[in-house]
């Protein structure tokens, strides 16, 4: 499994040289690695369904006890049929969908493997923090793929809330991980499932890993990101964000529903929340003219109906839940990429302006008609299956009859949505002038028809289903139950709530312009997205107002603030325990004499100075009697490397001096801060003398550390100088940390300084094109120049 | 050493005169582009490129020398940049001979590449992050010569600080430079 997964990343990595040339390829080799996972899934079908389970483990830390841990379950499976199945399905349907060679369709290719890559991690983790790297890296691929270029304004803003949504989540996630592997003491789901914790730490878990799930699965209130996310183009939409990715959250709480059987609160939650999102999601499609708005919205409601499943807690539920998600990722996968074509071939997805192109594409609307019988749960869809075990999940009364009627009024609202979709999409309208469409090529139209099938084969032949479904369910809840997926159950209530649904589906939908012109006249004191951006706004007004009084741009502020906290917390330590300075003695060895005076004099004359490159000169004389120092106390390497320091120290000096003013100037309030200036150095340079004394007397014989370095050198690094083996071996990893330290200080100062510079430059030139202008000559010759 | 020609036009065609009839012939000398006659020092150009390659050679020993005595990948890497600090005190900004052709970011990028690269490819082998190892070869007419692995962690230091000293070079050197030329380019 892990080869599988890793197969995935590998070719994504290796992919895009490929990409570049001969991007259409690219999609074909992209859809091999889903396709043998795809195999290898389907392959091992009848053990799983047996009720062996395939376990992969590969410890990565073990100090750490950290691991990747693999399973193929039952909903590893189902998911791995989605993940896999849909994945190959699009990544072919891509090739003819990304026509010319654009910069998206280079970039897709790469990111959707890598994607399907991580998702089919996600599915398999059978370990919290698996589980939770693959799940960050499925919101990753994400950013990237609706970021695209990052050109338009509205992609980067799509792609970064999708990020910062998902990512709360995530980390508030990753918080009730932690909670739950530390209070039980395993990370293994597996291993947590057989013995379910219990008491307030699971509780606070669960509340935690719900949030993670909500964010990811487009739950109300974090529902807004998905809509907007549609600025993606359409297949990677179909994938990530109505097939796959999303379903993440759902398939957590059906992956924890063994482990968390002892909390209580999980299914109201879940009901609460997912009913809520069934509805504001359902209500939504019903306004919007974009078709793949309109979807969107349709996913947001059919992950609210899947949330509530997926908490159910009870067989029929989690039959129902394992049936909906292939229905949903098989019929809602062949809608979008149906809308797909249809933008594809007419240039415009606007249900007012589209008209007359199911008379033009007829097979295109017999494979969105199967799709949207799916949805609407119209037998034998496995759609209507699926509803119907759902129905019967609920019946019952009391608190269980409110579900009921609550995916009830959903479903009628999904029925009428899919109406307005496939009448908005495909009839010909009075009116309207029949819709410009070009033929569409049978290989773009091959996937979604294989996914429509894929709707009418899994309800036609649904024992197949069922005993896939049924495996899950047993797992999920430790029991069986009687129910059975299936098309025919007799005249009882689910039959009589499907009608209802559907006869009410069809009377809403026919009803809708009216109602719409209502609603637009309705007050609408909550949005989500509005939400969304006042937190934003005032998390960036925050940010500002805290660097504008932390970072106020005054260096001595700066260096007071460091010498404060120097004095205040190593200083008041030093105070407190009173240590006795020993072995004082004016001097080792005499030389230390006259470079002691010369270090002296030239600080002296630092503080005296009036010019800058005096000032600058001075300190260097003292770094270079502090390297002479360090030569009479018996440290070549030490005095070579303060040398050079010394020397580049200095260089930069001068080279920054060229753009400051010759002499110190005292302005009248930098004489006003004067004092305490003076009394804070002043205590920092005594501080300093004083730690220097008494730490130098601390130690009157070398440290064991030193006495091991010293003795191990040449046998264990054949260094025989050891100042060097312990930087480059026995400290090896200290150095390692401090180089990318110095790496990206050294690129952040030098892209400071770069583009301070550039913004100053590009501030002339425009002032010196704008006198250009006026002159009389053309403008717009340097317009290049300034962008360097 | 230092001596700043004259600024009064005089002197300063003199200067040029001196340049046309008495160019060096070879090509390592002088590079293509010269400073402002008046801000130039022949003196200290030719000292640069003489001693250039020298500096470079020695900052290469100290690198291989830093595991038996003083030196190592840190201070070698400081020697070989400011080898190229003074082509650049010599020369300005416009002295393209002394620019690397390389920018110094991807320097410092190869830098810390091999430094990790060099910590990782032990657990190839089956050993601990960072581990190091000794080989012994036996070259014709060198003799035996002992290369240790962490030696490329150092190389990785050498390449990484030589890359920090062009890029504060690039930065606080030909940056302000130019940003100095082109302000008072625009003042005229």
């Amino acid at each position: 499994m892990l080869a599988l997964v890793t197969s995935h990343l590998l070719v994504a990595f290796l992919l895009p040289p490929v990409a570049m040339r001969h991007t259409r390829a690219a999609y074909l080799v992209a859809a091999l690695p889903p396709a043998a996972a795809l195999c290898w899934a389907l392959a091992h079908t009848a053990a799983v369904l047996a009720g062996d389970q395939p376990v992969e483990r590969v410890t990565w830390s073990a100090t750490l006890g950290l691991e990747f841990v693999f399973r193929l379950d039952a909903l590893a499976l189902v998911m791995t049929l989605l993940v896999s199945g849909i994945g190959v399905l699009v990544l072919l349907y891509s090739r003819w969908y990304f026509e010319t060679p654009s910069g998206d369709a280079k970039r897709s290719a790469p990111l959707l493997l890598a994607f399907a890559g991580a998702m089919f991690g996600l599915v398999l983790a059978d370990h919290l923090l698996t589980l939770y790297i693959f799940w960050e890296l499925t919101t990753i691929c994400s950013f990237l793929l609706v970021g695209q270029s990052g050109v338009s304004r509205e992609s980067r803003r799509a792609s970064l809330q999708a990020l910062l949504v998902t990512t709360l989540g995530g980390l508030v996630m990753l918080l009730g991980f932690i909670v739950l592997g530390e209070s039980s003491g395993t990370y293994r789901i597996s291993q947590l499932a057989a013995e379910p914790p219990a008491g307030s730490a699971a509780a606070v878990a669960t509340g935690l890993i719900l949030v993670g799930a909500f964010t990811k699965s487009a739950q109300v209130p974090f529902h807004n990101w998905l809509p907007a996310a549609m600025v993606a183009p359409t297949p990677i939409s179909a994938y990530l964000h109505a097939a796959s990715m999303v379903k993440a959250g759902v398939f957590l709480v059906g992956r924890l529903t063994p482990v968390l059987s002892e909390v209580s609160y999980l299914p109201v939650v879940t009901a609460m929340f997912g009913l809520l999102t069934m509805f504001v999601g359902g209500w939504r499609a019903l306004r919007e003219y974009d078709l793949k708005l309109l979807l969107a919205y349709g996913t947001v409601s059919q992950l609210g109906f899947l949330m509530v499943l997926a908490g159910s807690g009870s067989y029929t539920g989690e039959l129902a839940l394992a049936g909906m998600l292939l229905a949903h990722g098989a019929f809602k996968a062949t809608l979008f990429l149906v809308i797909g074509i249809v933008d594809h071939q007419t240039g415009t997805r606007d249900i007012r302006e589209l008209s007359g192109v199911g008379r033009r594409l007829p097979w295109v609307a017999t494979v969105a008609v199967l799709a949207a019988m799916s949805m609407a749960g119209v037998p034998p869809m496995i759609g209507f299956v699926a509803k119907e075990a759902a129905f019967e999940a609920y019946l019952g009364g009391g608190s269980v009859a409110v579900v009921e009627a609550g995916i009830v009024l959903g479903s009628v609202l999904t029925v009428a949505y899919t109406a307005r979709l496939l009448v908005g999409g495909f009839a010909s309208k009075r009116g309207t002038m029949p819709t410009e469409v070009h033929p569409t090529p049978a290989g773009m139209l091959l996937p979604p028809a294989v996914t429509a099938l894929l709707c009418l084969a899994l309800g036609v032949a649904y024992p197949l289903t069922d005993e896939l479904a049924a495996t899950y369910a047993e797992r999920a809840v430790g029991g069986s139950g009687d129910y059975h997926l299936g098309l025919w159950h007799g005249f009882k209530l689910p039959l009589l709530f499907s009608l209802i649904t559907l006869l009410g589906g069809l009377a809403l939908a026919a009803c809708n312009p009216e109602l719409n012109r209502l609603r637009d006249r309705l007050p609408r004191p909550l949005q989500a997205q509005r939400g969304y951006e006042r937190v934003m706004g005032s998390l960036e007004r925050l940010a500002v107002g805290v660097t504008g009084r932390v970072q106020v741009g005054s260096l001595p502020t700066y260096l007071g603030i460091i010498l404060l906290t120097v004095l205040i917390v190593p200083g008041s330590v030093l105070l407190l325990r009173v240590t006795p300075i020993e072995q004082l003695r004016w001097w080792d060895n005499v030389l230390q004499l006259p470079l002691a005076l010369v270090i002296l004099i030239a600080a002296a004359g630092v503080l005296r100075a009036t010019r800058r490159i005096t000032a600058v000169l001075l300190v260097g004389v003292i770094g270079y009697a502090i390297g002479g120092m360090f030569i009479v106390g018996g440290g070549p390497d030490l005095a070579l490397t303060q040398f050079l320091v010394e020397t580049l120290t200095l260089i930069a000096f001068v080279l920054v001096l060229r753009r400051l003013p010759a002499r110190f100037t005292e302005t009248p309030s930098s004489r006003r801060v004067r004092l305490p200036k003076v009394l804070i150095s002043l205590a920092g340079g005594v501080f300093v003398g004083f730690a220097a004394l008494i730490f130098s007397s601390a130690r009157d014989t070398p440290s064991a550390v030193s006495r091991e370095y010293l003795e191990r050198a040449e046998e264990g690094t054949s260094a025989t100088n050891v100042v060097n083996a312990i930087i480059i071996d026995f400290r090896a990893f200290d150095t390692v940390g401090e180089l990318s330290v110095l790496a990206v200080a050294a690129t952040g100062v030098a892209s400071l300084v770069l583009s301070a510079g550039s913004a100053r430059r590009r501030k002339h030139a425009r002032s010196d094109r704008e006198s250009r202008f006026t002159a009389g000559r053309l403008p717009g010759e340097g317009g290049g120049k300034g962008r360097t | 050493m230092t001596d700043p020609r004259a600024s009064d036009g005089r002197e300063e065609t003199a200067v040029g005169a001196w340049f046309h009839s008495d160019a060096p012939a070879e090509r390592w000398l002088l590079s293509g582009y010269s400073r402002d006659p008046r801000e130039r020092t022949i003196l200290l150009e030719l000292v640069a490129r003489v001693v250039f390659p020298t500096v470079i050679v020695f900052s290469v020993y100290l690198l291989f020398a830093g595991h038996y005595r003083s030196g190592g990948g840190f201070s070698g890497g400081l020697v070989a940049g400011q080898a190229f600090v003074l082509r650049y005190l010599a020369g300005g900004r416009l002295d393209d001979s002394s620019t690397v052709s390389m920018r110094p970011p991807v320097l410092i990028g190869i830098g810390l590449t091999i430094a990790v690269l060099t910590g990782l490819v032990p657990v190839l082998f089956g050993g601990v992050v960072l581990e190091s190892a000794s080989f012994t070869f036996a070259v014709p007419l060198l003799g035996k010569i002992k290369v240790v692995s962490s030696l490329f962690l150092d190389i990785g230091v050498y390449l990484l600080i030589l890359g920090v000293v062009l890029d504060l070079l690039r930065t606080l050197g030909s940056g302000i430079e130019a940003d100095i030329v082109e302000l008072g380019g625009g003042s005229r």
